[in-house]
């Protein structure tokens, strides 16, 4: 056993700041889960589905234009509007019937959701793996402390704080956001001040997805996209939830941070067993912690 | 899920029991296969819903200790010289004692809180088989498991089954029926109200979580005789989701209902299965459905249809 056999300060150094642009991508897609949890009470398996076909599309718009600089942003902004459009007519559609039903029943029916588009990524996209290629500029390294850095994860590790400060912004400053998380502690007194509630719940779902899609097409050039990343992530994003703090975004940030740098650094300590450091810390947390590092919503 | 003893229902069960005895002599292998198979996922949902309808536990990852059982089986048969029989009695046992310990940590919390962190620790599980080659075989699991010769056949395999299937049925039917039955369905019914009349609730729930995966256990040491195969999604939380789905549509209200959910989810994704290789989306289609017209289930529907007896009343106290 390679038992924490190859630390050394270069790699550490550079693992940490892997696990910090891992920790945007689980960010972005946990803070989108954490809204739609906060606020409508949905916990939504599906969000993980929204993610696949973010990295799907974003696949597909970047090889319709071409690849390249151009075509690489149009496909980063293209892709989380798409999931978006889909995610609106899922709860205009589907959801918006369903929220008077308890937890269990709205977990399985996301989890039906998740299954359908499963298949229907299979259907369109096929079961190959797929990959996208970083346009010349975000390609190679730069050079930190003497030690080489992907330039594209660099790009990530900016983003993720934009990302929470947006989000922060959009909760707490603005008018849609406040009525949100009225709306989350009391949906009827909301209601009964006359406000459509029903939009706003709406509004946050799509939100939500949004980030899912986001997440999506920014993690594409960084891995294979492939059927199944959809499993893969949404566990993560609600563990990364859960130990947060339900429905607080900085407890995501938090939880994120705590699953990307466990799980990067985890690779050096015991390279057969990384994946199952993260799972550990999360147990811990919650054995001491049982509702979340910080404060939930609920 | 109460239900009184009587008469008629034992004998039904008897017969129902005779004629599956028949089924190897006049069916063909891939069905009396199928039949087997469905035994297993039977059981597997009938144990889950101890927890679930039951006891209203929110027991998201219950394939946990279905993969336990399956993989102590295949463990005992492949890396000991020991007698593969004990293997059988091992696998209850070691699912229970994992399910002691995650109920242990579990039972603290309720609701959706209970069942994340019981994923989270089913995770954990899964991530650990899923990675330790040397000795769970990773991701590529264990196959060509050989089982001993009486249960080798595709008809031994059904024998055992459909004895191991309506033994642990039985028992469990005598659980439910049980004084503690009746306190785990009151805990699930108003827990205050339970604990002010001095019932202790989370032992009640803990042991109801044991219970279930002894029972989970069982199940995945059939599965590896029916398959003669484990590997690690039979303990990933998809399955888990699958099992409750199986509740779901028999009814989480009745006490056979599972085992019929599991039925017709299995003949789905084998018949289905031969037509497209869409069958999940035809899965999720009918769950939505499911969900949005039909939440007590088949067998729930057609209890409420015939029977008026203390069924409806139980589940609008719910």
């Amino acid at each position: 056993m390679d038992f924490a056999s190859n630390i050394t300060l270069s790699a550490l150094f550079q693992q940490t700041l892997v696990g910090l642009s891992r920790t945007t991508i689980l960010f972005i897609v946990a803070s989108g889960l954490s809204l739609i949890l906060g606020v409508l009470r949905i916990p939504n398996v599906a969000h993980g589905s929204l993610y696949m076909i973010g990295a799907f599309i974003m696949y597909s718009v970047n090889l319709f234009f071409g690849g390249g600089q151009a075509g690489f942003w149009i496909a980063v902004i293209l892709s989380p509007v798409a999931v978006a459009l889909i995610s609106l007519a899922v709860e205009r559609g589907l959801f918006q019937h369903l929220y008077e039903r308890e937890h269990l029943m709205l977990l399985l029916f996301t989890f039906s959701i998740t299954l359908v588009f499963g298949d229907l990524v299979k259907m369109i996209w096929g079961s190959d793996y797929r990959c996208v290629d970083l346009p010349s500029a975000f390609q190679g390294f730069f050079t930190i402390f003497g030690f080489p850095f992907p330039r594209y994860n660099l790009l990530l590790i900016i983003i993720g704080p934009v990302v929470a400060f947006a989000l922060w912004f959009l909760t707490n400053k603005t008018r849609i956001g406040k009525i949100a998380r009225a709306a989350a502690v009391d949906r009827e007194m909301v209601g009964a001040v006359g406000i459509n509630v029903s939009l706003i719940f709406a509004a946050v779902f799509v939100i939500g997805c949004f980030l899912a899609g986001l997440g999506g097409a920014l993690v594409a050039p960084t891995q294979n996209i492939r059927q199944g990343m959809d499993h893969a992530i949404i566990i993560e994003a609600f563990l990364i939830v859960i130990m947060g703090g339900l429905g607080n975004i900085w407890g995501a940030l938090l939880g994120a941070l705590i699953f990307g740098l466990t799980d990067s650094i985890g690779i050096l300590v015991w390279p057969q067993f990384a994946i199952v450091f993260p799972y550990v810390v999360v147990v811990i947390v919650l054995l001491f912690c049982p509702k979340g590092l910080l404060k939930s919503t609920w | 899920m109460i239900k009184k003893f009587s008469w008629k229902a034992l004998f039904l069960g008897l017969a129902v029991f005779v004629l599956l005895l028949f089924v190897p002599r006049y069916l063909p292998r891939f069905q009396v296969y199928l039949f087997a198979l469905i035994f297993a996922t039977g059981l597997l949902a009938v144990s889950l819903n101890m927890v679930l309808g039951l006891g209203g536990m929110y027991q998201f990852h219950h394939a946990v200790f279905y993969g336990i059982g399956a993989y102590t089986v295949a463990l005992f048969i492949t890396k000991t010289s020991l007698s593969p029989w004990l293997g059988f009695i091992a696998a209850p046992f070691v699912s229970a004692l994992f399910s002691l310990v995650i109920g242990l940590i579990c039972v603290r919390l309720s609701k959706l809180y209970f069942g994340m962190l019981q994923i989270s620790l089913g995770s954990l599980v899964w991530a650990v088989v899923f990675r330790w080659y040397s000795f769970t075989g990773g991701d590529d699991g264990i196959h060509g498991i050989s089982v001993p010769d009486l249960i080798s056949s595709t008809g031994g395999a059904y024998y055992f089954s459909l004895a191991v299937t309506a033994l642990c049925l039985v028992i469990m039917f005598r659980i439910v029926n049980s004084p503690f039955g009746r306190s785990f369905q009151a805990v699930r019914d108003n827990p205050e109200r339970s604990e002010a009349v001095g019932i202790n609730v989370k032992r009640i729930q803990l042991t109801g979580m044991v219970i279930a995966g002894i029972f989970a256990g069982v199940s995945g040491s059939l599965f590896v005789v029916i398959e003669g195969s484990v590997f690690p999604e039979l303990m990933f939380w998809t399955l888990s989701l699958e099992i409750i789905i199986m509740c779901l549509l028999g009814g989480w209200f009745t006490f056979l209902g599972p085992m019929l959910g599991a039925a017709i989810i299995v003949l789905l994704r084998t018949f289905v299965g031969i037509y497209t290789e869409y069958w999940t989306m035809i899965l999720g289609i009918v769950l939505m459905l499911l969900i949005l017209f039909l939440p007590q289930g088949v067998l729930g529907f057609f209890q409420e249809k015939f029977e008026t007896d203390g069924m409806k009343t139980i589940r609008e106290e719910k």
